[in-house]
């Protein structure tokens, strides 16, 4: 099945997380992925969910996400568009193995951000195959831990998700976020 | 001004034009009744909560306008979801007002706490927990706004007790600013064009009415077009009176437990033209082989209801009566070929409940009603297969002339629906049909009913049975009975005595007429008895049986 990444902004009220989310149990449609943060407009949460799902499928989820009244514009991000998730993996790694690790992650363009005697934590970005190639590459030394974040996207050059007219309020960092 | 939370919940309430309320007091709403005692809105007090949300629910449906239902915290709130629920399956406008305990304890799961706007999320078109008393007038405000405007449906107010306690410097707004909520009225130009084409090239044109042309109120403007365009009307379960049901276009209701005629149009038209109709399985049945001929055309101002259960040809998000309106100025008008006496002879077929030897006949007993009430009545039903029957053999006249839990299919709703539609309309007759089953779901409201001299006519239809149930274990359980006789039903004229209500019975066909007259010359609440034939079913008997076969899917 195909997957489509929705890019969603929603009001920035306490709550509005599990209406969306309870929408999609409800509906028995599935999310892959979900992530959710603050935009430019600090009214504004911006939601991006994974589905997957034929045409049928998307048009249902976008027509109930636009009847949640939280919920103010809704659009599906196409594939001129810049896709990325963040992963942290930390990885068995011993003085003899630690310099061949380091070289797979150079190739990658990640980062090491923590070192031990035993084990190297590895911060990677990228679409969600160049993380799973990573993580596929680190599997032989012996993944002790990983933690990865939904996708985001946005679209490339002049296509945006946006809503007019808003533009008040200050940013309260952390504050009300869902 | 100056005034308290409980104050401020009150005087929008009147702002709102709010006259009457649905309701049952409790710790965490002491101080909102505290107003309230002040204020010349009437409240009705019901013995359940539950019917609190369904008497507002009948009073929305009968008078079109918001209704609104207020209980206490914790249990009063749970209580009230079943009404919520059947509110919101109708797109009925209510608005549920309950108390909660204070924002400080919420989350502890202190005494009669219940996180009612987390346990109605499926079921509201909105929900508000109020945590800061200055925002009670703009949510008042938008939560008439968003109930009584687009698809309309039940929002849900919870309000702290110490909200309800704090001061707050009162100013109603006056409007409504929601950027995620812009619902669209007026049909896209373009697709009306399309419309006027396709009735045009139509040889068998069949207009099909649900509960939205109920709500958009737009009887006038749909039967302009039917009589234009020549196609009879069928209508969905909730869509009843949104065309009157003696006009001689009428075909009566269609799907699963539908009429021959209306089923028959619906596989041979070439065009459907569906009108807040959201084409739910009980519409449809097996939605492969519905109206496999026809190109729909499907007005709704629910975009997310177009295209989810039929497919659809010309998807036109709008208001019915708006919509229609404009699709009426054009110049279009069609030649009848012959579909309307095609038609007109498949609503000769003769259609039964069987041939009731043990009993009234129900169908009987609904058609004489059908003949003997006033035009402007408001039949309210309950669930199950006098529901049925009512659909299918009273003739409703006028939009808001029938009442019915058609979504959800909430037995106990018929007897708070019909209080609160009373009150509504205390000049129009209220007669409630109703089985032995679900008059004891809610039976209490009786007393509601004496309480408020509301003079709803109760027809019992009495076959002892849960008969819905029983005709399913008749025809797919081999008639292994069980759990469906309702062995210990009290005496009805002795209980409506104990009430205070006159009551009688009727168990000769030759008092049938009397017993309706009965009913209705009294003034004053009213319960007459009709023993029926417990045997009598809802599918037909008499022909159209396999013709039917594939529309009917029990279960």
């Amino acid at each position: 099945m195909m997957k489509h990444i929705l890019g969603v902004l929603v009001e920035n009220h306490p709550g509005v997380l599990s209406k969306v989310s309870g929408l999609f149990s409800r509906r028995g449609f599935n999310i892959y992925s979900l992530a959710v943060g603050m935009t430019e407009d600090a009214t504004v949460s911006r939601i991006t969910i994974v589905v997957e799902g034929d045409s049928y499928i998307v048009e249902q989820v976008t027509k109930q996400l636009n009847k949640l009244i939280d919920v103010i514009k809704v659009s599906d991000i196409g594939n001129d568009s810049v896709t990325r998730e963040l992963a942290l993996i930390k990885v068995k790694a011993n003085p003899k193995t630690r310099h061949e690790i380091v070289e797979i992650i150079n190739i990658f363009r990640a980062q090491v951000v923590d070192i031990t005697k035993n084990h190297l934590t590895v911060e990677i970005t990228g679409d969600s195959e160049k993380i799973t190639a990573l993580e596929d590459m680190l599997k032989d030394y012996g993944i002790e831990e990983m933690v990865r974040t939904g996708a985001i996207a946005i679209n490339r050059g002049k296509r945006m998700l946006k809503y007019g007219d808003k533009n008040k309020g200050g940013h309260e960092n952390g504050n009300n976020v869902l | 001004m100056q005034m308290t939370g409980a104050e401020a919940v009150v005087r929008a309430l009147e702002l709102e034009g709010v006259n009457i309320i649905f309701g049952y007091p409790g710790g965490a709403v002491t101080h909102i009744y505290d107003a309230f005692s002040r204020s010349k809105i009437h409240h009705v007090l019901v013995r359940n909560e539950q019917a609190a949300a369904h008497g507002a629910s009948g009073y929305a449906r009968a008078t079109g306008k918001v209704g609104v239902c207020i209980s206490t915290s914790g249990p009063g709130a749970t209580n009230m979801i079943t009404g919520i629920a059947t509110a919101y399956m109708d797109s009925i406008p209510i608005v549920a007002i309950t108390g909660q305990v204070p924002l400080s304890m919420v989350g502890r799961d202190v005494f009669q706490e219940a996180d009612i706007t987390g346990a109605t999320e499926p079921f509201t078109k909105y929900s508000y927990l109020v945590k800061n008393p200055e925002d009670l007038p703009r949510i008042f405000k938008e939560a008439f706004y968003i109930a009584s405007t687009g698809r309309p449906g039940p929002v849900l107010i919870d309000i702290p007790k110490d909200i309800a306690m704090a001061p707050l410097d009162f100013e109603y707004p006056d409007e409504v600013n929601l950027r995620g909520y812009k619902p669209t009225y007026r049909g896209h130009p373009g697709q009306v064009k399309r419309m006027v084409k396709a009735i045009e090239e139509s040889r068998r044109p069949l207009i099909c009415v649900g509960g939205g042309a109920v709500s958009s109120d737009a009887t006038a403007e749909i039967m302009e077009l039917a009589e234009r365009i020549k196609a009879p009307v069928a209508s969905t379960l909730m869509g009843i009176g949104a065309f009157p049901g003696d006009h001689r276009l009428s075909l009566g209701f269609l799907g699963q437990h539908g009429i021959y005629a209306a089923n028959r149009a619906v596989e041979e038209a070439d065009l459907l033209i569906l009108l807040g109709a959201r084409m739910g399985d009980r519409a449809t049945g097996k939605t492969q082989e519905f109206a496999q001929r026809a190109k729909v055309i499907h007005v709704d101002i629910d975009p997310a209801e177009i295209g989810k259960n039929i497919g659809v040809n010309i998807p036109i998000v709008g208001d019915i009566k708006t919509t229609l309106g404009e699709l009426l100025k054009k110049d279009i008008d069609r030649h009848d070929w012959g579909w309307l006496s095609t038609v007109r002879a498949w609503k000769q077929k003769h259609e039964g409940v069987g041939d009731c030897l043990k009993g009234l006949n129900p169908m009987e007993v609904i058609k004489k009603l059908s003949g003997m009430v006033p035009e402007n009545t408001v039949l309210v039903t309950d669930v199950g297969q006098h529901q049925i029957w009512a659909g299918r053999y009273y003739k409703t006249r006028k939009p808001r002339g029938f009442l019915t839990s058609g979504g959800l299919g909430t037995m106990g709703y018929g007897l708070p629906a019909a209080l609160g539609a009373k009150l509504g309309r205390r000049d129009s007759e209220v007669v409630l049909i109703i089985g032995d089953g679900g008059l004891q779901m809610n039976l209490a409201e009786l007393a509601t009913l004496v309480q408020e001299g509301a003079g709803v006519k109760i027809m019992i239809l009495n076959n002892g049975y849960l008969g819905m149930v029983r005709e399913i274990q008749e025809e797919i359980h081999e008639a292994r009975y069980y759990q469906t006789r309702m062995e210990g039903n009290p005496d009805f004229i002795k209980l409506a005595q104990a009430y205070g209500i006159k009551g009688f019975r009727v168990e000769s066909q030759e008092r049938i007429e009397w017993g309706i007259r009965k009913l209705l010359n009294w003034d004053g609440p009213i319960i007459g008895e009709f023993v029926i034939d417990p045997t009598a079913n809802v599918i037909p008997i008499l022909g159209g049986k396999d013709d039917e076969a594939h529309i009917r899917g029990i279960g």
